[in-house]
């Protein structure tokens, strides 16, 4: 029982992640029938956004460090926390959750510029075309951060206060086993806020209705007057966001390093093309189904059984799906399919 | 009757005859004892000035960090070797035959390669600076998934390979081959060296629960030291295989939290290492009790540079190690002084053993005068040498693996510096890890016979 309930929550934490990325990567497919290869890549910028503004709180001057006898080596004194030694270390402690305030704007600007600058002139261009120069562009976006951050993790901390774990065993009389870490389950539920605040946004503004309408229907809602291209761009800088924040409230769970977007991008891939193209609900329902799945095959029980089944899972599935339900669980008819 | 045209009292022919004649005898000699002269061989630098070393590395992927300095103690050699800088540990290597001036007098250049952590891109790699930039000795690591690939290779086109970072039982077991040399410990010794200190410290009624990288460093290492384990009375509760690289192992780290296990050991390396750790101590079990005792987490093959990426997480875990920057011999001191000086902060295990192979090769083919591989062999086998950090050493010519002593180290509780993340606990004696050259965990491979690649 222990070990269900912590491989259900492991699962729907990775589902979040999952659900995360693939509902901007069927978003931007729904509105602007673009295959985004640069998404993975998106979300990594995202993670990014939360080392620089910790590179930034932390930048130091450096200090002989007198321990070290051989050789001149030197230590490094964060500006920030020599001059306010308490308010400084405060706002360095919560960097990430401070990350997030960074990183809209940024990842708004990202999207803009992505859309306007080059997705759009693939517009009217074969998939293959637009698959090929997003990913381009996603390897673009990974060398810069390597030419910057170099190819290793830099490891980025929760605020103190949730740097531990939660004792849910003993909240729900379980015993002390049912512990997990207290990050983790705010990732699960700003995950949650994030998709519920994208689905409100679709289904009680204007704008969304505009935008849903566009989805069913393009041509129509430009001959009624409205400037759906402008409204599909915003949607692309919106899906940025997402991806974005994402990154960023991921880095205390994994370290971030220039590779992590293409490590994301393939199983999310999988998780829109399960949930069917084109569907919001498909994709966050199979982000969370295959987060579960994957989770609940790395358990020993089924290990023994299945040697290997955890890295196997999610594309048996998707091959299941596909033979079962070929346009996804939540898949339309039409979509892709002209 | 015309009179043939004469040279003297030698007729055309007879000087064209003599000619050949001549040739024929002074060419003989040559030619059945061209191996004598170390003249025929692969990337034979021949009588040119300078001589060319492959520095196949790590520059991305999961052992970034390690390579990245190797990379910078291969540089640091080279610079010693060609007689500049202070020298380093050229000036304590015990006995040596180096000169200060390149190798055999020519000077020493190099060219890098990233192997990416991944054997064929590794493979590749070497191939391209063998075949292209015609070195005549490869070196690198890390991963010993790729240090055998490249030493197959190394071996089949007759070129000497150093092993850099390699702690697979393999390298030096079932896969080796006698081009290649490993000076680096093996996953055995650490067994051999852990097991008492862990038996001092925990006790003997232990059950361990075992993660470990699915490829071969992981699995001997695993088997190495559940073999120490379970010979100070620990028991097994379960071994799981994770993927390399895999990035989140929460769920591999989960299920340890009901297994009934009170000790988790991470057979995991650099960043795979640093996640795992970082997130078993995110889940509590740092402060978790279990069957009474308090549980506990080791890490058998540890590095500083690790330490450093996993921050606070590292206090207080046992671990092995080659060997590290503390140490006050001569040789470490010179080596650290050195690459402190040159770099502003102090070496990696994986940095010393690659500085450490480049001066053996180079010493060793002072020792046998040519470049020439059979004879670099003949040179290291047995060789037995001091100054180098770990005391007394040899380069065993059954299996070609450096025998010498192995720091057992604990992540330290309150550092003095930001590179004080270790602290030697025990320097185990060479005796108490040496084993039979056809010890089970190393039987079924086959050194075969050197390769000059002529």
């Amino acid at each position: 029982m222990d070990a269900l309930i912590l491989q259900i929550l492991n699962g729907l934490d990775k589902g979040g992640a999952y659900a995360l990325i693939a509902l901007g990567l069927t978003l931007v497919f729904g509105t602007l029938g673009v295959v985004n290869f640069a998404h993975g890549a998106i979300f990594m910028v995202g993670a990014f956004c939360a080392v620089t503004l910790q590179k930034v709180l932390t930048i130091s001057t450096k200090v002989r460090d007198e321990s070290v006898t051989l050789f001149e080596a030197y230590k490094e004194v964060p500006i920030l926390e020599a001059k306010f030694p308490v308010v400084g270390a405060v706002i360095v402690d919560y960097s990430v959750p401070l990350a997030i305030i960074f990183a809209i704007p940024v990842m708004l600007l990202l999207g803009l510029l992505m859309e306007r600058g080059l997705i759009r002139h693939f517009y009217k261009r074969p998939h293959a075309d637009q698959i090929l120069v997003t990913f381009g562009l996603a390897i673009i976006c990974q060398e810069i951060i390597r030419h910057y951050f170099g190819a290793n993790p830099i490891p980025q901390s929760a605020p103190e206060i949730v740097a531990g774990s939660a004792n849910i065993g003993a909240f729900l009389g379980l015993g002390d086993n049912v512990v997990y870490p207290w990050w983790r389950l705010i990732y699960l539920m700003f995950s949650f806020l994030v998709i519920s605040g994208v689905f409100a946004f679709l289904q009680f503004t204007t704008f969304g209705m505009v935008v849903r309408a566009g989805m069913q229907d393009r041509e129509m809602v430009g001959l009624l007057g409205i400037d759906i291209q402008r409204r599909f761009t915003i949607v692309f800088g919106l899906a940025a966001v997402v991806a974005g924040l994402a990154g960023v409230m991921y880095t205390p769970i994994l370290p971030p390093d220039y590779h992590m977007g293409m490590d994301f991008l393939v199983l999310s891939f999988v998780v829109v093309v399960v949930g069917g193209m084109g569907s919001l609900g498909g994709a966050v329902l199979a982000g969370f189904l295959l987060g579960i799945l994957q989770s609940f095959a790395s358990m020993n029980e089924i290990k023994s059984y299945l040697p290997g089944i955890d890295q196997i899972i999610i594309y048996l599935v998707a091959v299941v799906v596909l033979l079962v339900r070929p346009r996804g669980l939540l898949g339309r008819k039409g979509v892709m399919e002209d | 009757m015309s009179k043939k045209p004469t040279t003297g009292n030698w007729t055309r022919r007879d000087v064209l005859k003599a000619s050949a004649a001549s040739a024929a005898i002074t060419g003989a000699p040559l030619f059945f004892s061209r191996h004598a002269y170390g003249a025929d061989f692969l990337n034979n630098p021949g009588d040119g000035g300078t001589v060319t070393l492959g520095f196949n590395v790590p520059q991305s992927g999961a052992y970034a960090d390690e390579g990245a300095d190797e990379l910078r103690a291969y540089k640091l050699a080279v610079k010693h070797l060609n007689g500049e800088g202070d020298g380093g540990m050229m000036n304590t290597l015990q006995p040596s035959a180096l000169k200060g001036n390149g190798i055999l007098g020519k000077k020493v250049e190099y060219v890098t390669g990233d192997t990416q952590t991944k054997s064929d891109a590794a493979r590749a790699s070497a191939k391209r600076m063998i075949e292209k930039d015609g070195v005549v000795m490869v070196t690198g690591g890390s991963s010993s998934g790729v240090a055998i690939a490249v030493q197959g290779l190394c071996q089949d086109a007759g070129i000497i390979f150093m092993a850099g970072l390699t702690h697979s039982n393999d390298t030096t077991g079932k896969d080796k081959k006698a081009n290649g040399f490993r000076h680096f410990f093996n996953a055995y010794m650490s067994g051999a060296a852990l097991g008492p200190v862990l038996e001092k410290e925990y006790g003997t009624d232990r059950r361990a629960y075992h993660l470990t990288a699915d490829y071969t460093w992981g699995w001997t290492q695993e088997e190495s030291i559940i073999a120490s384990t379970e010979a100070i009375g620990w028991t097994t509760a379960e071994t799981v295989k994770t993927p390399v690289g895999a990035g989140d192992f929460s769920q591999y780290i989960t299920p340890v939290l009901n297994s009934g296990a009170d000790v988790l050991i991470l057979n995991h390396y650099g960043k795979d290492m640093i996640n795992s750790l970082t997130q078993a101590v995110q889940f509590g079990l740092k402060d978790k009790q279990v069957n009474g005792k308090e549980f506990q987490i080791v890490v058998p093959l540890y590095s500083r540079l690790m330490a450093q990426g996993a921050g606070d997480a590292v206090k207080g875990i046992f671990g092995s190690t080659n060997w590290h920057w503390s140490l006050s011999d001569a040789g470490s001191q010179a080596f650290v002084k050195s690459f402190g000086q040159e770099y502003g902060f102090p070496p990696s295990q994986a940095a010393h053993t690659c500085y450490v192979q480049t001066l053996l090769y180079a010493d060793a083919c002072e020792r046998a005068g040519t470049f020439e591989p059979c004879q670099v062999v003949t040179a290291l086998e047995g060789h037995t040498f001091d100054g180098m950090g770990n005391g007394p050493t040899e380069y065993r010519a059954g299996d070609h693996q450096c025998f010498k002593d192995v720091l057992v180290v604990k992540g330290k509780d309150n550092p003095s510096s930001q590179f004080d993340l270790l602290e030697v606990v025990e320097v185990t004696p060479r005796a108490q890890v040496e084993y039979p050259v056809d010890h089970p965990m190393f039987a079924g491979g086959d050194l075969g016979s050197c390769n000059n690649g002529a």
